[in-house]
């Protein structure tokens, strides 16, 4: 197989910590660029995530811990590439993932160790215990839709759902929880279902249906019957209380 | 690709199969049974044909094979689990396996994640994808290239490559922003590190990076600072928690009461900082001392009882020659090493109570109505948004969210209320009647509680001028206005109930009504307030007589020494005008606390004491008396708020009198704060029907701005008309209040100043500026309005628009589906075209939806026909040559050609 020149990695595992190239970095914040830079392959390189947020020594030193590490620092420079959340969250948001199940979360994810843990514990957070979608939102995030969730998994479920997370990705991820039988459609089931969980059932059948019927009547953009993604961005985008409802703080 | 991971040593040539496949409209999948699960026999010829069309390296072929199927699958979801496999394949495969080609496959994948991402998003996508495009080829010679060693790159490649590393930056940076799972977020991150770490060197441009990256950093910081103030500003707002506690039990109608008086607390919070910092500290700190002049101090038969706790608690004695009161400020004209000028600013600030006020209460309503305004639209998706957005995922707590889900299903009961309704009519002339019917009641209430004021307060002023009257008949006007404030509300919601309206309407009628009764009150207080200013001023000239004759004899008196001067009279002995302003001042303060008092007693006997009884004594009573008769006590948001509006009426018009009163009121709007949380926390139940208060509510501040207005008149009329006392207060020796702005004219600017002042002043000069004010309202208000109707319209015009390309889509969506429906053969055509180009309409999920189902009955009908070579010779042709097959795979949204190839895909068909 004719190889292309890109990078050769010893494991593709998607666990930051198999980076074993010396990654050369120009930390290019005004802070970080004391770091000093690695000469690498002998040409400046740049990691733009890394220079829009920038280490600074002290999270790494309260990150990473006296007594032992969680994880490496690409670890930690991968995850806030690619959530809302700045490394000190990071690792609060590992303790709290650690404190559902300690027994089962070891301290040290550098090996990236395949952990997941059980929807039963997920959905007793006192964020989402009360929530009448948690088994949605487990089911959404967890990479098996089965409610187990990785630490990745739990990362991501909180990026989308802090204040940060632009109003697309979060309509996104809303369709989905939205979308009970997970077929890329509100139909007047899921809508159902919906109101029934809002209300605790104390609508009655024909308050239901009708509830439902005016949703479908007013977002419904190409009279199909229900909602696709698009109609329900369509409507999500004009909502004031979209943003604000839709955020879980950690 | 949905088998299970091969051999690693059989990776490759699975591959290869897949990539058999992945021509998939081509012929050589059509004996494949599977259509996706290709043998590894056939790989080879695969391989063969690949090569017979030549040239192209086979990396390149591999995208092109491995995305194509995507599209065609049956459903999303399981190519979605079909790509988490492959991603977790891909972690599996040997390094080897980790190639430029991999990667690709990988973009190939991750494009049409990008299919599915957000509509927003697809513009950006879009341009990426086709820069992608563009660069396909360039870079793969340049990979090959880079293998080699050699770094001869073209200008052109370059170019492209830096192109490229822009666009693989741009993902690096908006990676979270992408719909995928970590591991792919990860996964694409490094690929997109890594290439730009690769590619930026090589191309050594590295000059404007940092500047770029500082700006970036800059920005997030300022993002995050501008955050950060937003939270503490936030923080900043008092009882926020508080309030918000309440609306969860109680709904945002008795919240509103709450941020009414949250806003009231603000408004006077200031106020009291502008009568404090400009009066009373320069007065107290600058002004002659206590005791020094006779306005200042406590007359000597007074002097006795002045320090009583029963004459403190009627604001005499003491109090009364206080800084709280108008008549302890001297008339000196500067005070101070400062030379304050403190009548002047004690004019001034009297005035400026008012300015602000009126400022700030148009202010929001102004704010309101803007957002009324930007608020419209949202009425069609009421009961969406509700579904949608009304559970609030904040929540943690057991009780709150209890409350949430009944006051979701009360507002959704409400709008299903509301829903029928709007749809019910047969009963339109019953209610019309009724309402009438209610409005000539209250009115006839009206009319005689009105009458009956007149009447008490007229016969009053008899009995002031009798003697010996008893005690009934000097109270008369008290009772009676008290009777009618206790009696007459609950009767108006008596007769409100035959309306029928929506509470939250109803909520307004009956707010509207009691105002009109209590104006009466108002009126009374306010008659009887100016009888005693007369009768004071008519008996000051008097007064001032004898003062300056006692003044004159105690100087003059024979038997005393001539040549030793006499001691001054000593200020508590200097006989003293009644200083109808203190007075006044006086009367205010009483009233506001005796007003405060009432509210806090009513609220600890009618709500705790009842709460408590309803409590207790229902374990030993006869009946249920929490669902019985006495139940708990509603919050009665009506009569609160028209207490609130009120008393603040009496602050506006007391605090020129008494500078005093504006701390007394912070203070009581600061304990009933704290009282009425705690009472309605503690013993009020919801309303029967929770109702929102619409959030561009002017109705309270409709009300705040009447009464301001006529707490401004009295005040003014006083001002402008009434000769101050002579021997009290900053205005005393003057002819009116308002000269002392004459006198600061004419002393303290120069001359020619005055002159302007004086010319302005003129009458006709004011007169054309009033009306040219008229003219500027006329014209204003005539723009707005037709701002408004061209608003409108072009709301309308949206809607219209809206309504189009529904139905438009609607169409199309049945024409596609004939499509694939009638001709079975055109099928493998739709395929085609969904290879090139999977979603015919940008944006339309639904479309691509039907796709889907054509792809899939494609698949099934390609693999029973043999007939399939014509179509993709045809449509691999009709690519532009730039583009390769698996680029025009990826892209799926609109594109120049993207329609031309359809249409040639289509062709066939007719």
């Amino acid at each position: 197989m004719p190889g292309g020149p890109s990078v050769t990695r010893p494991s593709p595992f998607p666990c930051p910590q198999m980076r074993s190239r010396g990654h050369p970095k120009a930390w290019l914040s005004p802070e970080s660029a004391r770091q000093g830079v690695t000469a690498g392959q002998g040409h400046p390189s740049t990691r733009w995530g890394a220079a829009a947020r920038p280490s600074t020594p002290e999270t790494e030193v309260r990150a990473m811990g006296s007594k032992q590490t969680v994880f490496t620092r690409e670890q930690l420079e991968e995850y806030q590439d690619c959530t809302f959340f700045t490394r000190k969250e990071i690792m609060r948001l590992f303790y709290r993932y650690q404190d559902l199940a300690p027994q089962l979360v070891p301290l040290d994810y550098t090996g990236c160790p395949a952990v997941k843990v059980p929807y039963e514990l997920i959905g007793s957070m006192p964020e989402l215990k009360e929530n009448p979608f948690r088994q949605r939102i487990a089911h959404v995030f967890s990479e098996d839709g089965d409610g187990h969730m990785t630490l990745d998994n739990f990362l991501d479920m909180f990026s989308v759902m802090s204040e940060m997370a632009p109003r697309d990705l979060k309509a996104y991820y809303a369709f989905k929880i939205y979308d009970f039988n997970d077929d890329d459609y509100i139909c007047a089931e899921d809508l159902q279902q919906t109101v029934t969980r809002l209300t605790r059932g104390e609508l009655s059948a024909e308050e239901v249906s009708l509830v439902c019927e005016k949703v479908l009547d007013e977002a419904d953009g190409d009279h199909d019957g229900r909602l696709s993604l698009e109609d329900f961005q369509n409507m999500i985008l004009r909502a004031p209380d979209f943003l604000s409802t839709f955020h879980i703080r950690i | 690709m949905t088998m299970s991971p091969p051999p690693k040593d059989m990776e490759e040539k699975a591959h290869d199969g897949a990539r058999g496949h992945a021509w998939s409209s081509s012929p050589q999948t059509g004996n494949n049974k599977s259509g996706r699960r290709p043998s590894r026999k056939r790989a080879p010829k695969v391989e063969g044909l690949v090569g017979m069309r030549g040239a192209q390296p086979s990396q390149k072929q591999k995208e092109w094979v491995r995305g194509s199927p995507r599209p065609g699958s049956p459903r999303r979801e399981q190519t979605e689990r079909r790509t988490r496999c492959e991603a977790l394949r891909g972690q599996e495969q040997s390094p080897a396996m980790k190639t430029g080609g991999s990667r690709r496959k990988r973009d190939g994948r991750a494009s049409f994640k990008e299919q599915r991402a957000p509509p927003k998003k697809d513009k950006e996508l879009l341009r990426k994808e086709e820069k992608w495009k563009q660069l396909k080829k360039p870079r793969s010679s340049s990979l090959a290239s880079g293998t080699s060693g050699g770094e001869s790159l073209s200008e052109e490649e370059q170019a492209q490559i830096l192109e490229q590393v822009e666009e693989k930056k741009k993902l690096i940076a908006t990676m979270r922003n992408k719909p995928w799972p970590m591991a792919k977020k990860l996964t694409e991150l490094r690929e997109a590190q890594a290439f730009v770490e690769k590619y930026e060197g090589a191309l050594g441009k590295g000059k404007g990076k940092r500047l770029y990256a500082y700006r970036m950093l800059m920005a997030k910081k300022w993002v995050k600072f501008k955050r950060d103030f937003d939270n503490f500003k936030t923080q900043c707002i008092p009882w926020e928690m508080k309030i918000k506690d309440i609306e969860s039990h109680f709904g945002s109608s008795v919240a509103s009461y709450f941020i009414f008086l949250r806003w009231m607390y603000g408004v006077n919070l200031v106020l009291f900082g502008l009568i404090v910092g400009l009066v009373i500290i320069p007065e107290v700190l600058m002004g002659v001392p206590y005791g020094s002049i006779p306005r200042k101090t406590v007359p000597r038969a007074e002097e006795e009882k002045a320090m009583d706790f029963s004459v403190l608690w009627d604001f005499e004695g003491y109090i009364k020659y206080s800084a709280l009161f108008y008549g302890y400020y001297n008339n000196q004209r500067t005070i101070g090493w400062l030379r304050y000028r403190l009548p002047m600013a004690y004019f001034m600030v009297g005035i400026s109570v008012f300015g602000y006020s009126l400022m700030i209460v148009i202010r929001s309503m102004a704010s309101n109505t803007q957002g009324s305004t930007s608020e419209g639209e949202s009425d069609n998706f009421t009961f969406s948004f509700k579904m949608f957005t009304s559970w609030d995922y904040l929540i943690g707590n057991s009780e709150t969210a209890d409350n949430k889900y009944t006051s979701i299903t009360t507002s959704f009961k409400e709008s299903i209320v509301d829903e029928q309704e709007s749809n019910r009519e047969e009963n339109i002339h019953l209610t019309r009647f009724l309402r009438i019917l209610a409005n000539f009641l209250i009115i006839c209430c009206l009319c005689g509680s009105g009458y009956l004021i007149y009447f008490v307060v007229k016969r009053s002023q008899e009995f002031s001028k009798m003697q010996n009257v008893s005690w009934y008949e000097r109270n008369e006007v008290e009772i009676v206005m008290s009777l009618l404030g206790m009696f007459c509300p609950p009767l108006f919601e008596t007769i409100a109930a035959l309306e029928n309206y929506h509470p939250r309407i109803g909520l307004k009628w009956q707010l509207g009504r009691i105002f009109a009764l209590f104006l009466g009150n108002l009126y009374t207080f306010l008659l009887a307030l100016m009888d005693d200013v007369h009768l004071k001023l008519s008996n000051e000239a008097t007064i001032k007589n004898i003062t300056h004759w006692t003044l004159f004899n105690y100087y003059n008196s024979s038997g005393w020494n001539e040549s030793v001067p006499r001691p001054p009279l000593h200020p508590a002995d200097v006989p003293r005008g009644s200083c109808w302003e203190t007075a006044v001042g006086i009367e205010f303060m009483r009233l506001t606390v005796s007003d405060m008092l009432v509210t806090y007693i009513t609220i600890l006997l009618g709500d705790f004491l009842r709460a408590c009884f309803v409590r207790f004594m229902n374990y030993c009573w006869c009946w249920d008396l929490e669902a019985g008769f006495p139940s708990y006590a509603e919050f009665d948001i009506s009569g609160n708020v028209l207490g609130l509006i009120f008393n603040q009426g009496m602050i506006w018009m007391g605090s020129f009198y008494a500078p005093g009163l504006v701390g007394i009121n912070v203070l009581r709007l600061l304990t009933s704060m704290y009282f009425q949380c705690w009472a309605v926390m503690s013993s009020n139940v919801p309303h029967e029907r929770v109702f929102k208060a619409s959030r561009s509510d002017n109705f309270y501040m409709g009300l705040l701005l009447l009464v301001l207005f006529l707490s401004l008149l009295p005040v003014a009329y006083t001002i402008m008309s009434l000769p101050p006392s002579f021997d009290c207060g900053p205005f005393s020796g003057k002819n009116r209040m308002y000269d002392i702005l004459q006198e600061t004219i004419e002393n303290d600017f120069p001359t020619f100043l005055g002159k302007i002042f004086a010319f302005l002043a003129n009458p006709g000069l004011i007169i054309p500026a009033i009306l040219l004010m008229f003219l500027a309202i006329y014209y204003l208000n005539s723009v707005s309005k037709s701002l408004s109707r061209a608003n409108a319209q072009l709301r309308k015009k949206i809607q219209a628009l809206r309504e189009v390309e529904k139905s438009h889509k609607s169409v199309k969506n049945k024409d596609t589906d004939k499509v694939s429906g009638d001709t079975p053969k055109s099928s493998k055509n739709d395929t085609q075209l969904q290879i090139t180009k999977p979603e015919p309409t940008s944006h339309s999920a639904i479309q691509s939806q039907t796709l889907d189902k054509k792809a899939r009955d494609t698949e099934t009908s390609s693999s029973a026909s043999g007939t399939l070579l014509p179509a993709s010779p045809h449509l691999r042709g009709s690519q532009p040559p730039g583009v390769k097959p698996d680029s025009g795979k990826l892209q799926s949204r609109t594109h120049p050609w993207r329609s031309a190839s359809g249409k040639s895909a289509q062709r066939p068909l007719h």
